[in-house]
């Protein structure tokens, strides 16, 4: 797990301002709630953004980095263009997923979160999404008795898509890629470290 | 008439064998109807898409992007970025805007394309096929190329989310669009009056939570069938494939009889234009689009 650094641990507003994505338009909310009316799974969530705002101004850290909240984000951007206020609040709640992320601090299991990683892991592989494998794993996640209920479940839908030539079963051996995957992989390592000493992320590095 | 030139990010899906393969045959008949030149960018790579986020933070999904943008101003000079992708497009436009704004943003994407031997100058525009379509060909054009009217089909017009958010079609309402409606007119269809035009799919929530996205396809898909509609017509890749691949999964759960094909508009324009199923990509459907293929199939 990496931690943060402790130079903000009594005002959590400020750390969200200095280290999560577009965190600094969080005090710019009005709290008026057209973000959470708006939502497509707006009755899934512990806590909509409008909450999830005030949480941070009033330094709930633990609550709001706990939140499955920001893991119910489709990422439909209807909150972006109904906010009066014009807050990006869809990159504001991507942006608190990562950095909960990176905390360790996601919700245990959450399945959001597992895809997202298995999604970013497989591009940087080969600069290109492996649509076969991703699903694979997806599959597997869980395990490999829930691995092969999960693919079972989806046989017939996988069937239709290789018969329609929409997924090719020879994805597995490899497929499509980048020619320079090695100068995308070191470059996004780079960023990362950037990154993440920017952020004051001890574990720096990937 | 000289072709205009853009400079082609295809994207993922839109690769051989992959989700919206089906997608890019349609798309090559209507750039050449239109005298568009699409020119692929050189080794192009994935633009992280809606959930690059999670894992990837912010930097270096700037920095994805900005490669296929290095890329780009490199080989294709002067020439805009176009995608078929609202996930591409969203995703460069977003990077470009982001880069443009902040200086220390650009120079720490710098330091990392280095490692890639690129450089960033962000001189580049990102823009949508719908997008050059509409503003740079016009519907008057659009119309031109016209062989075949799609007549006695109705249209459920399903913008979806990221066509349409946050960047949309200039000039359009983000609640309301209309040039989806419009174009299903310029080839003779006719566009249903569709109260979910501008719903979520659950987009990649459709993996990781399938009954919530679910919940949003059913609600899609039954407002096309309770407006009339023989088939929904999208912009949009993964809107296409959450919608009709499905249907058969909400069918065997909740008992429903879907059974509505899903197309993309270009795939539309082909058959207006006097191309066979094939070249529509019609072959690719789950959902066979049998009324088009009829249309697509008439000499």
């Amino acid at each position: 797990m990496t931690t943060a650094t402790p130079k903000y641990r009594n005002n959590f507003l400020k750390e969200v301002e200095a280290n999560v994505e577009e965190g600094h338009w969080v005090k710019m909310c009005m709290q008026c709630g057209v973000c959470a009316g708006s939502c497509p799974l707006g009755p899934h969530w512990q806590h909509s953004p409008q909450k999830i705002f005030m949480m941070i101004r009033a330094g709930k850290r633990e609550e709001v980095l706990t939140s499955d909240s920001m893991w119910m984000c489709t990422s439909c951007y209807n909150c972006i263009v109904r906010c009066p206020r014009k807050l990006p609040i869809t990159h504001i709640m991507h942006g608190l997923a990562n950095y909960a992320h990176r905390l360790g601090m996601a919700p245990k299991g959450q399945p959001t979160e597992a895809i997202a990683k298995l999604f970013w892991d497989n591009l940087v592989k080969t600069g290109r999404v492996n649509e076969l494998k991703f699903s694979l794993a997806m599959y597997f996640k869980d395990g490999f008795v829930q691995g092969i209920k999960n693919a079972m479940a989806m046989q017939g839908i996988g069937l239709g898509l290789v018969k329609a030539k929409r997924l090719n079963p020879m994805e597995i051996l490899g497929g499509h890629a980048c020619k320079d995957k090695s100068g995308i992989q070191k470059m996004v390592a780079k960023a990362r470290e950037i990154e993440d000493r920017r952020k004051g992320f001890s574990g720096a590095g990937a | 008439m000289a072709k205009k030139q853009y400079a082609f990010y295809p994207g993922c899906s839109s690769q051989k064998g992959a989700s919206a393969s089906n997608f890019p045959t349609s798309v090559g008949v209507v750039c050449e109807k239109l005298d568009i030149q699409l020119n692929e960018i050189p080794d192009w790579n994935c633009c992280g898409a809606s959930i690059g986020y999670g894992e990837g933070g912010e930097l270096p999904r700037l920095v994805i992007n900005a490669r296929n943008l290095a890329q780009a101003e490199n080989h294709l000079a002067g020439q805009d970025i176009v995608s078929g992708c609202p996930a591409c497009w969203l995703a460069t436009r977003e990077t470009v805007e982001r880069l443009h704004e902040s200086d220390s943003l650009l120079a720490e994407t710098n330091e990392a394309l280095k490692e890639a031997g690129l450089n960033l100058k962000n001189t580049v525009k990102a823009r949508h096929i719908v997008e050059v379509l509409i503003e740079d060909i016009g519907f008057e054009a659009m119309k031109k190329p016209v062989v075949k009217a799609i007549e006695g089909i109705k249209f459920a017009g399903y913008v979806g989310c990221q066509t349409n958010r946050p960047f949309g079609i200039a000039g359009e309402s983000f609640e309301n669009p209309q040039y989806l409606d419009r174009m299903i007119e310029t080839v003779g269809a006719e566009a249903v009056k569709f109260d979910q035009k501008v719903t979520c799919c659950g987009g990649a929530l459709a993996f990781s939570e399938p009954d919530k996205s679910q919940k949003q396809i059913r609600d899609i898909v039954e407002s096309a069938y309770d407006h009339g509609a023989d088939m929904i017509v999208t912009p949009c890749q993964l809107c296409q494939a959450n919608v009709e691949i499905y249907q058969s999964e909400i069918n065997k759960k909740q008992g429903t009889k879907f059974s509505m094909p899903v197309v993309y508009y270009s795939q539309l324009l082909t058959v207006a234009y006097g191309g066979s199923a094939k070249q529509a990509g019609l072959d690719g459907q789950l959902i066979r689009a049998e009324k088009l293929e009829r249309i697509a199939g008439k000499q």
